[in-house]
Formats: structure tokens, sequence, C-alpha cells
């Protein structure tokens, strides 16, 4: 190709790039810093409502990985359905949240944390108590508004970079 | 004497960081010029469409994600507006509104990706991606807003979105579409007259007019060939046909014009969202809908104009809860048919500006 005059292009889009040096840091330091997740995070886990909780397996119908395994028995006197044990394979759960859509009663929540590795496999099954809601189990927003209203603030990388021209 | 010499074929891929993923060519050079392509496909296939028909119609929301995982938005509209209607399922009118904001969205992040792939292959190194995965970033966190999760969105449902949108979403959103207009000049400004990008991709790749639509290529492949086809024009689905907006198109179908398209469709959508913004209705946002949806025998075909091309569903239902046949007609599969012509002839240096300018996502040719 021939060009007239070289280099006014190259030019134009250096002074874009020089211009970036006055402009205000984009990433934050991750570990340090943290920015607030959305109210609505689907996080790596499931929290359980034991007393809401009726077994009637709702959930474990609408998983489309199969990821949770509910057993159960018939109360003779009142009718009702206790649950023996359920059980949540993280391993296998996408966290799509259509187990938190599904539940008729809002007994299961996703998680709010997303830093939940474990070391093995077999960690990540659990079951009964370890589902519970505790302080360090904090349940998501997630199709629960009331539980979103609390949730702090989400950071929006829009409010904090506002360039002027 | 006369040295001898001889064609040599190379393996250009799977593993390779200019192709996108896991695709692999099969390339036959003489000396640096490319004399045969040919692409194999299949290394991330994970048999989503024969999934799919073990599934609920709600279940196969999520594989849907994971099929142009770089615009799963789009994605799960093109499946919920199948499903709707094969089976008659009305849509409120907050719900449309709400989809085609997020699907615009959708397109300018995956435009963005597409856009600063395509510089980076192409000489132009780290520096344009990261600029636009700066504004991409602030899409994601609309999207993450709305539905929880940055990239598997899992948000819409046939019938409306799974969620109603937050009071804090239109503000911010009013601020991204505030700002979007003066990044894209940046943007122009700091590559669209480059010399050497205009070397590199100018009368680089071209694909024919005639060549795009026997290739059935659509999108902005399609439209860089000068062909004036756009699927929200030419068959309006959802909403489309209240707002304003022009279909760019290119004139000598090479790689510069793909480029050149896909930055003035970004426009475009920034334009439709204004519009959105502006009718935004309230109301419901999902209709009610039954758990576990079955839909009266028949068959559909919908498609939509996702960020790549035509994506369209073929849904054949025998009235259980889950679907009998379940095909997806992949954009980027079909974009890729005329790969070996666009590129039979250039230098392989070329071939990656070519084969980067196509914006392919593997999830989707795979499937």
């Amino acid at each position: 190709m021939k060009f007239e005059r070289y280099g006014i292009g190259i030019a134009r889009g250096m002074m874009v790039t020089f211009k970036h040096l006055f402009r205000h840091p984009t990433v934050s330091q991750y570990p340090e810093q943290r920015l607030n997740m959305s109210r609505r995070t689907r996080g790596n886990e499931l929290i359980w409502n034991n007393v809401k909780c009726t077994g009637c397996v709702t959930c474990a119908k609408s998983c489309p990985q199969g990821a949770i395994h509910i057993e159960t028995t018939v109360d003779p006197a009142t009718n009702k359905y206790n649950v023996l044990k359920i059980e949540v394979d993280t391993g296998y759960c996408i966290q799509c949240g259509l187990c938190v859509e599904a539940c008729p009663y809002e007994a299961i929540y996703m998680g709010y944390s997303v830093e939940r590795a474990k070391y093995r496999r077999g960690e990540l099954v659990q079951a009964n108590e370890m589902l519970l809601a505790s302080p360090d189990r904090p349940a998501s927003g997630y199709m629960n508004p009331h539980i979103a209203r609390e949730l702090p603030r989400q950071t929006l990388l829009v409010e904090k970079i506002v360039e002027k021209r | 004497m006369t040295i001898k010499t001889e064609p040599f074929v190379i393996n250009f891929g799977p593993a390779h960081p200019s192709t996108h993923g896991v695709f692999r060519m099969r390339v036959v050079l003489d000396g640096e010029v490319v004399l045969d392509l040919e692409p194999v496909y299949g290394y991330l296939h994970r048999g989503i469409e024969k999934l799919a028909e073990q599934r609920t119609y709600t279940g196969i929301i999520p594989l849907t994600d994971r099929l142009d995982y770089l615009a799963a938005m789009s994605n799960n509209l093109a499946h919920c507006i199948a499903v709707e209607k094969l089976a008659g399922i009305k849509v409120p009118e907050r719900a449309e509104y709400l989809r085609v904001i997020l699907a615009e969205l959708q397109r300018l992040c995956s435009h963005l990706i597409a856009v600063g792939a395509f510089l980076n292959d192409s000489g132009a190194f780290m520096t344009p991606i990261l600029y636009m995965l700066r504004e991409r970033e602030k899409i994601l966190d609309l999207f993450e807003m709305l539905s929880g999760q940055r990239l598997t969105y899992n948000d819409m449902r046939p019938g409306g979105v799974s969620q109603d949108a937050p009071e804090e979403f239109l503000p911010a959103l009013h601020k991204f579409v505030d700002q979007m207009p003066r990044y894209l000049d940046e943007y122009d400004q700091l590559l669209a007259k480059n010399e050497i990008l205009l070397a590199r991709s100018k009368g680089v790749g071209i694909l024919s007019k005639e060549l795009a639509i026997n290739s059935s290529a659509s999108g902005p492949v399609l439209r860089a060939s000068g062909v004036k086809w756009d699927i929200r024009k030419a068959e309006p689905y959802s909403i489309y046909d209240r707002f304003e907006f022009e279909i760019p198109t290119g004139t000598a179908g090479d790689c510069y014009d793909r480029y050149l398209v896909r930055m003035l469709e970004m426009r475009q959508s920034v334009r439709i969202i204004e519009q959105a913004m502006k009718q935004f209705p309230s109301g419901e946002y999902r209709s009610r809908v039954p758990k576990l949806i079955r839909p009266p025998v028949g068959e559909v075909y919908s498609r939509i104009e996702a960020p790549k091309g035509e994506l369209a569903f073929y849904i054949v239902s025998d009235s259980s809860i889950a679907p009998y046949r379940y095909h997806i007609r992949g954009t980027s599969l079909i974009n890729l048919t005329a790969l070996r012509d666009m590129i039979v002839g250039w230098k392989v240096a070329d071939l990656i500006v070519i084969f980067g300018s196509i914006d392919i996502c593997m999830g989707e040719v795979d499937r």
C-alpha cells in the first residue's frame, strides 16, 4: 500500500496511549483490595434452610447436573416428609441457580462467597449440617430480594472511572 | 544446480494462541505461501445437542450459555424465543425491552473482544485489547448485577427474564451509554487510520459478495462483503421493529472492512440501547409459565441476529418435558466454511489476521 504521509495515523494513536498515562488505574490489587460483588452473586456453594425445607425434592428434580441428592421418610403421625439426608456435590454444581428458582418454600439459596476451593475432591461433597447458613457462609440474594437488600452495594467500574474531556 | 522444493504440511493448532481456542488447521505451505488449508473441528465437542435432548426446556438454558461463551445472553435469547414460539408463550413488555437491552449490551461485549483480538492478532499487541476489556468489564458489571454471574448468565427464561432489573441498573446503564461513544471515538483514533494496520488488513483475505452468500456466511462477515442482511431488520424478532438503527456494510469484504463493520455496529447498538432506555416500561418481567413446559407436538426453527451472525435453534417437540430433537445452527461454524477460499494464496502471517477477522468462538463451532 502507498501512503501520502506515513506516520500521521500512528502518531494519532500514540496520543491516546499517552493520555492513558494520566488516567486513574482500572485494576485493583485483588487479595488486598476487594470490590463488592453483585448482590445476586451465585457463589460456589449452596445454603440450605432446614426449618423451611419440606423434603419435596423440587430442587433435585430441577438440577440439570443431578448434583443434589435427598433422602426422605414419611412421618406417620403428621404425614409429612422427614429429610434424612441432603447431599450436594459442589463438584458437579455449575452454579446455574435453577434449584433456588424452583424451590417453592425458599429453603435453598446460593452462597455469597466465591473463595471456596478445596484441597480434596471428597470435601466438595457437602451434606446436612454442612449446608446450613452460618456467619462465614452468608446466603446470596439470588431470587431472594429481601436478602439482596441487606448485602453491600456492588462496586461498579462505570462509576469508579469517569473520564473528563 | 537447482534446489529441489516440495510443499510442506504443518499443523496450525489445536493449541496455538491465535486460533482462539482449540481449532486446528492443516496447512500446506510453499515457503510462506499457503497452498491449501483444511480445518479440523471437534476438539471441544461436548455433545450439547444430545445432552439437551435429556433436559427440560429450562434446564437447557445453562447449556446454551456454554455455546458461544462470549455472547451467552444472545444464546439464551435465541433458545427462549424458540421455546416461546413452540409453546405459544407471551412475553411481557418490560421483559422484551430488558431482553433487547441485554442482547445489545452483549453485542457490544462480543464485538469488543472480536475487535480487540483481531488487533492483537494483527500486531497491535495487548494495548487495544486491554482498552477494550476495560469497557467490557463495565458491561459485565451490569450483567453481574442482573444475573449474578459474569460469563454464564442463565438469565432469560421462556416467558421473560429470571429476575427484574434492580433499581440501580438503569442509572448505571445510563452512565455507561453516556461514556461509551467517547470510548468508541478513542478506539477509532487509536487504530482506524494506523498505517501498519491498514497495510496488514486492507485488501487481505477478500471474501467476495457471491461467495459470502453461497457459503451462507452471516453477521459482520457477510455485511463486510457488502450484503445488507441483518435479521433484526429482515425478519424482526422480539421488538426490534420499534427501534431506529442502520445496518453498516463494507464494500471490499477484506479484513479491514470486517473490523470497520464491527466498530460501526457498536455505535448502532449504543443507539438501540438509548432508545430502549427511553421507552423502558414498568410492569411484569415474567409471564406465568409452568415449571415444566410441555409444548405441543411440532417443530420450530427460530433465528436471531447474534453478535457473530445468524444463530438459530431447531427444536422438535413430542409434547414431553424434553425436546425430541435439538439442533443448533452454530454461527461460527458456518462462517468458517469460506475460510479456505479466503486464505489460500496468502502468507502465514496473513492467515492469522484473516482467521482473527472472522471472529469465531470454539464453544459454538464444536458444540
